[in-house]
């Protein structure tokens, strides 16, 4: 597992369009004790609770789509670690782990999967649809690449009022293909708007891969034609992730514009809960498990540097379990909307 | 024989223009091409190129005039061996000269009028005198203008400009954009002066992208602003339709009720004049189908000006619905420092106890010249302008029925699944037994709009159906 981490520094290389000036791909600095053990505790929750978020849709507790983050823990974390307060975030449907990593309450995204009343969105939206202001998180959007523009719209309110906060906009491979992608690009730059669009490539749109979707398949090209720079980075590493973080929202807030960081990913799990994912290997999918999966590649450095031993990270586990447990409980037994419900919210 | 310059039709809906400047004096010479005078229409300043060569012989219209009539001649092009006394020897010159193309039939045909006797010259002028001489016609008064308040005669372009201007006075988050509403002042002068006034900050320019600026305005409605995004005409909103319903439209229930876009969407919609099947189309039927949304669509400078103001105030997502022959023709509006008018609230246009005629937007065209005609025939219709098409305001039309027990709905979109379909199902359901006749409704015809200038005006409604089907329902 250690020699599998050493190797992520390499996989980050800067991005060239030539108009990149500037710009050179960070290298991943190592974590202190402290950072190491929050991103592995923060990982470790997305990971338990996606795994029991899809053991409650098989035993028919969540319905309609579930889209699973497993694998893909460190791109929201590392990300989410080099924000400040009051910078936003906004993503597609496969958006539980960016609200636990915004800090949203797992008793309240477990109860918005199982539709309850005390779901962040009071059982009215469902796995792909939850917000929350205090926390800056804009949801949670079903249309693919819609969220691109407004994400981008989030920016431009941010550089309206003048403050100093950056968006991160999220969309995968397949959404990179959608035309409004690149119509946002096009105004970002033009207005030099700060936001990051962080292009989660867990190479399959849906069942597509990105050889048999993309015509440039090294989506940090994707802003070339608008003056955008971007970076590959290795989204397996949390480190390389929270490196590329702070470069990317330093540059935004310095004003120099947007920023494009394709996070080169994998998602374990099927598209959604019905996908049987046959259009891949499944040894492909163990190799990723077995040699880059994000949450090992930090235990084993936790251990390796005696930061941790086992028996501490089996206790901060049960902490983790224990959360998730309380929190699918709450969802089991929490009550459905109350009928009245059907007829709230739908105008102020 | 001396040929007649005349005023040209230099937009599709232009119907009358200013002569700001003659360029060649009487005496010069001129070449097919040379431009010989520069003409403001109700969009902009146009330089007009002559199409045949001669003299000038003499300037009928001198420079500065305005409110000049397209097809009006303006000057007298001279021929070879023709003389200023030449001139006024015909009865009438040859009617022809610049513009040709552009200026027959360039504008909508009144609809008044039927097919056969409006040949393309006649292009808006008053209806002939086949049509009784009616009294003006009194509107109701509006209930939310108080009583002796100082009516100013404003277009509905002026009206919009204004509601916008006192809205970004009075709160730094409200801003408009879309394509050209800054430095071109608006493809439809709509959004005149606000760059000046305002800056490029909250005046913003647009690439012609719609489907990204509309999802970047409700982005940004949905972190607090309350942006006004033009498009430059509705039919460019099929390109945005996603982001208005998917994302302004549901995010406030689907989150609960925490986040929503307070954000409208505003712009021509529906038929112009002579712009064909992809620019002439009223969305009012599409969008009133969307739990989420308001949809407003004003006929008067009044209720464009009270109507547009409480859409920006407005914390949801409102399609205000506008429409190009409007814009340039005047309404009383009061003179009030902020004049701001009910969503959802119906104005009982003109008072009567024979029929209810409901219309909304250019409809309510149709339905004012209709009235005036009935009126000769005896008939008291009462008119209600819906001004807001969803919520729709019930009430008003029903309590209407009930006094009239007749209904005509008047619109000019597709007829499937209408307005006034759904209107006719409401009335039918909860007002069956005040009913003394079938509710008719007038649409549009069942086909995409055609071009040509005759089968344009087959297409849309006229008075003429609204006044058979007055006669249909009270049994005349």
């Amino acid at each position: 597992m250690a020699t599998a981490a050493r190797k992520a520094p390499a996989k980050t290389k800067p991005r060239s369009d030539g108009k990149s000036a500037g710009l050179s791909a960070p290298k991943p600095v190592d974590f202190t004790k402290d950072e190491e053990l929050d991103a592995y505790r923060r990982m470790l929750l997305i990971r338990r609770f996606e795994e029991k978020a899809g053991q409650l849709y098989g035993m028919g507790f969540i319905g309609g789509f579930c889209h699973l983050y497993i694998g893909q823990e460190a791109v929201v974390t590392g990300m989410k670690m080099a924000l400040i307060d009051g910078d936003q975030m906004i993503t597609a449907y496969r958006d539980h782990g960016h609200m636990l990593a915004m800090e949203l309450s797992p008793r309240g995204v477990m109860a918005e999967l199982t539709g309850r009343r005390g779901g962040l969105s009071r059982g009215k939206g469902g796995s792909m649809h939850m917000f929350s202001k205090e926390k800056h998180f804009y949801g949670g959007h079903g249309i693919v690449g819609a969220q691109v523009s407004l994400g981008t719209g989030l920016a431009f309110a941010n550089r309206y009022r003048g403050n100093n906060n950056v968006t991160l906009t999220y969309f995968g491979d397949g959404a990179a293909n959608q035309g409004q992608v690149y119509e946002s690009f096009n105004m970002a730059s033009l207005w030099k708007l700060p936001v990051i669009y962080i292009i989660e490539n867990n190479r399959y749109a849906m069942g597509t891969s990105v050889t048999r979707s993309s015509a440039e398949t090294d989506f940090s090209h994707r802003g070339a034609s608008f003056k955008i720079p971007g970076i590959q980075v290795d989204g397996m590493d949390v480190r390389a992730v929270k490196a590329a973080g702070d470069l990317a929202t330093e540059w935004c807030r310095d004003g120099k514009g947007p920023l494009i960081l394709e996070m080169q990913t994998y998602r374990y799990r099927g598209h959604s809960m019905s996908d049987p994912a046959k259009y891949r290997s499944k040894e492909e999918v163990q190799k990723m498990r077995s040699e880059r999966d994000p949450i090992e590649q930090v235990k084993a450095r936790l251990l390796d540097k005696k930061w941790a031993d086992e028996d501490e990270l089996k206790a901060l586990d049960k902490e983790v379990r224990d959360i998730v447990a309380d929190a699918a409980e709450f969802a089991q037994n929490d009550a459905e909307p109350d009928p009245s419900e059907l007829w709230t919210d739908i105008v102020l | 024989m001396p040929i007649e310059i005349l005023m040209p039709a230099l937009s599709p809906t232009m119907e009358e223009g200013n002569v700001s400047k003659w360029l060649k004096n009487e005496g010069d010479k001129v070449a097919a091409g040379d431009v010989i005078a520069e003409i403001e229409t109700d969009k902009a300043t146009m330089e007009v190129e002559a199409v045949d060569e001669g003299t000038l012989g003499r300037i009928l219209v001198a420079e500065g005039t305005e409110g000049v009539k397209v097809n009006t001649p303006i000057a007298v092009l001279l021929q070879d061996g023709e003389s200023a006394a030449d001139i006024g020897k015909d009865a009438k010159a040859a009617p022809a000269s610049t513009q040709d193309a552009i200026s027959d039939g360039g504008q909508r045909t009144d609809a008044a009028e039927e097919g056969s006797k409006a040949a393309p010259q006649d292009a808006g002028e008053a209806p002939k005198a086949s049509v009784p001489a009616a009294p003006a016609m009194k509107a109701a008064a509006d209930p939310d203008i108080p009583a002796g308040m100082e009516m100013v005669s404003t277009t509905v372009r002026e009206a919009l400009r204004d509601a916008m201007a006192e809205e970004m006075r009075r709160d730094g988050d409200v801003f408009v954009m879309g394509e050209e509403v800054a430095e071109y002042q608006g493809a439809y002068k709509i959004t005149q002066g606000l760059l000046q006034e305002f800056g490029p900050r909250r005046v913003v320019d647009t690439p012609i992208t719609e489907h990204g600026f509309a999802g970047v305005g409700v982005g940004a409605a949905m972190a607090g602003l309350r942006p006004i995004v033009e498009f430059m005409t509705f039919n460019f909103a099929m390109q945005a339709i996603d982001h208005i319903i998917n994302s302004a439209a549901k995010t406030l229930y689907m989150s609960g009720g925490q986040m929503g876009a307070p954000i409208v969407f505003r712009g021509p919609n529906g038929a112009a004049a002579r712009v064909a099947a992809q620019h002439s189309q009223c969305y009012a039927a599409w969008y009133s189908h969307i739990p989420g949304l308001k949809v407003v669509m004003p006929y008067t400078a009044a209720d464009a000006k009270g109507l547009l103001k409480a859409a920006i105030r407005d914390p949801n997502p409102v399609i205000f619905l506008e429409n190009e022959i409007l814009y340039g023709q005047s309404f009383d509006v009061p003179k009030m420092d902020d004049f701001v008018l009910p969503i959802g609230k119906a104005r009982i246009h003109k008072s009567g106890k024979d029929v209810t005629i409901v219309s909304f937007g250019i409809g309510m065209t149709y339905a004012v010249k209709a009235e005036a005609e009935l009126r000769g025939m005896g008939i008291d219709a009462e008119i209600i302008d819906l001004r807001t098409i969803r919520p729709l305001d019930f009430d008003t039309i029903i309590a209407s029925v009930k006094k009239t027990n007749r209904l005509v709905v008047v619109e000019e979109g597709f007829p499937q699944s209408s307005v006034g379909d759904h209107i006719a199902s409401q009335v039918s359901q909860r007002a069956f037994d005040f009913l003394d006749a079938p509710v008719i409704t007038i649409a549009g015809k069942d086909v995409p709009m055609p071009y040509a200038a005759n089968l344009e005006k087959l297409a849309l409604p006229n008075v003429g159906e609204v006044v058979g089907a007055v006669k249909a329902v009270t049994y005349r």
